[in-house]
């Protein structure tokens, strides 16, 4: 049974939706109210408040650190400066992907990291005969995301030191009376932040960055929010885009990280890392798979809901129900496996991941689609990741 | 060395952009010359005051047609438009009305009134949008010629009649009785409540000079169930950075298209040469020659000042004269330091973040209309009100906000002239400010800043001919085939090389771009251009 997070006596009293879903254990608001509608706009047009404190966060600490983490990330995180995050996925020795997560350098010897599933015996693995020490912090830390345009403005008038913060950057500071570090971070692909709290204190940042955040337009945001912000940015999630290696039996159910998009993670010139020499086989060969955007015709949505004398009607969610994509000639070659009307892009927009030769830029294919409980089909076409992507994301 | 286009469109409206971007995606040469200093026409929006960005004219959009933004692009170009869901009616006892996208909730709220009305409000808006969808097609192709015998013509009829066929009697009789009955006796067939039917009521009338009463303001409701965001159908939006921003993206998908767009141009007349449109001639004296020119300002402006009633055919001359611009209404634009309290509904909610409307009683929008039959302003006038920056907090600094307040009855002719209206604008601003603050007694102590539009103003400053927001009333007699002549619906004038794509045309106004995509489409199918 999930239990409540640090933030839940706040949360709770503004879930009027009553729309909860458990989140890694713990009760994570869906929506606050009937529709999420608003809140997905705060994340894109003022400021979303999200607690995102399930999140698992492992503190590595000690002379080893940066070699731990050097050897179980596929980017050199060693190499990461003071103050800088790093996003990198790790994977088993044959090369296939376990999780993926942001790293922090706090301190030349202090590390935190991030992850979707738990992952302390994973560090504990890695980092074997090393002088490391290792926290699970996942519980003594409450996370919040503040995500948005005005994001900047409501942590300046909390009183937090991040008007100079760069993207990627980690810094500490206080919000209000209490220390905090604040991270340019974010699963909505928008300016915005991830604050890491001190548990106890959870309560009282939340209610300094509503008090501060009223001018700015904060607005406490849930999952239904996010879902769609996190597929416009074209970020993919574990267990839903992909599982992690160690979970699946079958081999096909496993992906690696050229086939999720993540050669950019790998550094082949770099001595060793964790599945090093199963990447640098694949790179050679090339995946079989290849994550992609996929853009979904809305002429081809409407004439499709005409033959049935509809108009074209979409869930006003994002979906993770795994769908069919075909080639012209009726075969198979992929498998949408997140998608969601996108309100800010007016499009239809799919992530999904389809076999060697299909991925290029402008290819067409076809996505399953079902109307009147019949199995159709619409035309798509493979576009370029992020969907979404603002200026003012990386902007100083 | 003088250029030379293909097209000229007088007036950077929407519509006018949107026809020039259509024709420049079909690779035509085209110039757009504006009058004043920003694009827009009356999509626009204008720092009027320092730091509050108002939507001066048009403040929310529905009917902007979902494939203009597609074939557009205009999400790339900076559209973005927010929800504006719910409408919160107050009344002057105390009490109030809150509707949204929460059925539940509505019903909740309806049965505080009447249980029968709350259970019938959804089934209301079922039928309805069916309606809207039959009627849709109508404001997405060029308006039908029911004379016509041309083969294309009657398919086309056969289309609309085909949808209209499947829906048996019933549908026929409501659909009947839509065009002719007036919009509180249509709502009075279906709900008992009047604080339902009033303000339900003035979807009917706004933009129009009839009251709630009269005959034929039922069809206008329809209207607003058509509204289409994302190719749902639903209610309204609020553009980001106000209805200036939706301009803009079209002018920058325009500009990205090859259009050249020239502002501060005003033009004086049509450069006609052998009763054919070969050009324009700008105040400045500056002659521009293009092989057709369209006006996307309204048929007023386009036939009496552009052409000039000398080179019209006196039929057409009446006809035009008898087009009925009589603007009704005006806006009030305020920049606040604080939000208004409503007494019935204290502090800050959503009710704040929606539409605000000002109809507490049948009898209340009928005597607002009253008052204007006689030449002058609401006493207590119709209002509906928005507040952007709760939802855009672009448009006004941290903390502030700004208000759009539309109001009707502001009739163009005051009976002492509408030359008389700069010296009763402020006295109908204090109209407007007194009667919200009989809801939200606090209003006036935020007030930083006010901005008045008279019909009269909207006429002065926009170019909008007797202040009519829709260039020309939307009143049955002047839509589909009639507008804005009968026998002229298609784009083309009788002036040669000479064509219209201004909200005066069908499908008609509001932010909703169909008329200038139709005419271009139009052009290009007659290889006008």
């Amino acid at each position: 049974m999930p239990q409540p997070s640090p933030f839940h006596e706040r949360t709770a009293p503004l879930c009027r939706s009553y729309a909860w879903k458990d989140w890694a254990g713990y009760c994570a608001v869906s929506r606050y109210d009937t529709s999420h509608e608003r809140e997905y706009f705060a994340f894109r047009e003022t400021a979303g408040l999200l607690d995102v404190s399930p999140l698992f966060k492992y503190e590595v600490k000690g002379p080893d650190a940066a070699r731990l983490l050097g050897r179980m990330m596929t980017r050199d995180v060693s190499q990461l400066k003071v103050g800088r995050v790093a996003y990198s996925c790790w994977c088993d020795d044959d090369g296939y992907v376990v999780d993926d997560g942001t790293v922090s350098r706090l301190g030349e010897k202090h590390f935190r990291v991030t992850a979707a599933d738990p992952s302390l015996h994973w560090l504990e693995d890695c980092g074997r005969g090393m002088n490391v020490e290792l926290e699970d912090s996942s519980t003594r830390l409450a996370a919040l995301a503040l995500q948005g345009p005005t994001s900047r403005a409501v942590l300046v008038a909390a009183g937090a030191d991040v008007g100079k913060l760069k993207f990627f950057g980690v810094t500490q500071t206080t919000i209000g009376d209490v220390p905090v570090w604040i991270s340019r971070t974010g699963y909505t692909g928008d300016l915005g932040y991830e604050i890491w709290i001190d548990s106890g204190s959870a309560v009282e940042v939340w209610d300094a960055l509503m008090k501060a955040g009223e001018p700015h337009g904060i607005e406490p945001a849930g999952l239904d929010a996010l879902d769609i912000t996190r597929i416009e940015a074209g970020f993919i999630l574990l267990g839903i885009d992909y599982y992690s290696s160690p979970k699946v039996v079958l081999k096909a159910r496993k992906s690696t990280p050229l086939e999720l998009g993540f050669g950019w993670m790998v550094d082949p010139a770099r001595g060793n890392f964790i599945g090093r020499e199963a990447i640098l086989a694949e790179q050679k060969r090339g995946p079989a798979w290849h994550l992609v955007g996929l853009e979904v015709s809305w002429e081809a949505l409407e004439a499709l809901y005409e033959t049935f004398n509809l108009p074209p009607s979409l869930p006003a969610t994002a979906r993770r129900d795994g769908l069919p994509i075909y080639a012209d000639n009726g075969a198979q070659v992929g498998k949408a496996t997140s998608h969601t009307w996108s309100p800010i892009l007016k499009k239809y927009l799919v992530i999904a991941s389809v076999e060697r030769g299909w991925e290029k830029k402008g290819t067409r294919l076809l996505l399953e689609h079902t109307v009147e409980f019949e199995r159709r089909k619409v035309a798509a076409t493979v576009v370029p990741t992020p969907f979404f992507d603002p200026e003012r994301k990386r902007k100083p | 060395m003088t250029k030379s286009y293909d097209a000229i469109v007088v007036g950077a409206g929407h519509n006018g952009l949107i026809c020039a971007a259509y024709l420049a995606k079909a690779g035509r040469k085209v110039l757009v010359l504006e009058r004043r200093h920003l694009v827009g026409g009356a999509t626009i929006t204008e720092e009027i005051y320092p730091g509050f960005k108002y939507t001066c004219c048009s403040y929310v959009v529905s009917l902007l047609r979902p494939w203009i933004i597609r074939d557009l692009e205009l999400p790339k170009h900076g559209y973005e438009v927010l929800p504006l869901d719910s409408t919160f009616t107050p009344f002057p006892d105390g009490r109030y009305l809150m509707r949204d996208a929460d059925p539940e909730r509505n019903r909740r709220a309806i049965a505080a009134f009447s249980p029968r009305d709350a259970e019938v409000y959804k089934r209301f808006g079922q039928e309805m949008a069916e309606l809207g969808r039959l009627v849709k097609p109508m404001i997405d192709d060029v308006a039908p010629d029911p004379v016509s015998r041309n083969p294309r013509e009657l398919l086309r009829l056969a289309r609309l009649a085909k949808g209209v066929r499947g829906q048996g009697d019933r549908w026929l009789v409501g659909n009947a009785k839509m065009m002719t009955m007036s919009a509180v006796d249509f709502l009075s067939e279906w709900f008992e409540s009047e604080r339902l039917i009033a303000p339900m009521s003035v979807s009917g009338i706004i933009g129009t000079f009839l009251g709630v009463r009269s005959p034929g303001t039922a069809y206008v409701l329809l209207h607003h169930y058509m509204g289409e965001i994302d190719g749902s159908y639903r209610a309204w939006g609020l553009p980001k950075g106000g209805t200036g921003a939706i301009a803009e993206s079209i002018a920058s998908s325009a500009r990205h298209l090859g259009v050249e767009i020239r502002l501060e141009a005003p033009v004086d007349h049509l450069l006609l040469e052998r009763g054919a449109a070969r050009g324009v001639v700008l105040e400045n004296g500056e002659e521009i020659r293009a092989k057709a020119v369209i006006s996307g300002v309204d048929p007023h402006r386009t036939f009496l000042k552009l052409v000039g009633e000398k080179n019209l055919d006196p039929e057409i001359a009446q006809q035009v004269k008898r087009f009925k611009m009589r603007g009704s209404s005006g806006k009030v634009n305020l920049s606040l330091d604080g939000l208004p309290d409503f007494t019935c509904l204290p502090g800050y909610g959503p009710h704040l973040r929606g539409d605000i409307t000002i109809a507490p009683s049948i009898d209340y929008l009928e005597r607002a209309y009253d008052d204007a039959k006689y030449g002058a302003f609401s006493k207590k006038p119709f209002m509906d009100i928005v507040i952007p920056s709760l939802t855009d907090p672009t448009v006004a600094p941290p903390g502030k906000h700004t208000m759009s307040i539309f109001v009707q009855y502001a009739p163009y002719n005051l009976k002492e002239g509408a030359a008389d209206w700069p010296n009763q604008r402020e006295a109908f601003g204090d109209a407007v400010i007194d009667t919200l603050s009989e809801y939200a007694p606090n209003i006036k102590k935020h007030i930083l800043h006010r901005q008045v539009l008279t019909p009269w103003d909207l006429e002065q400053i926009y170019g909008l001919t007797e202040g009519n927001i829709f260039h020309g009333e939307l009143s049955l007699e002047q839509l589909a085939f009639l507008r804005p002549l009968a026998g002229w619906s298609r784009y083309k004038t009788p002036v040669d090389k000479l064509w219209m794509c201004g909200s005066g045309t069908h499908p008609g106004g509001g932010i909703m771009g169909a008329p200038g995509a139709l005419c271009a489409r139009t052009m290009l199918e007659k290889r006008a251009v």
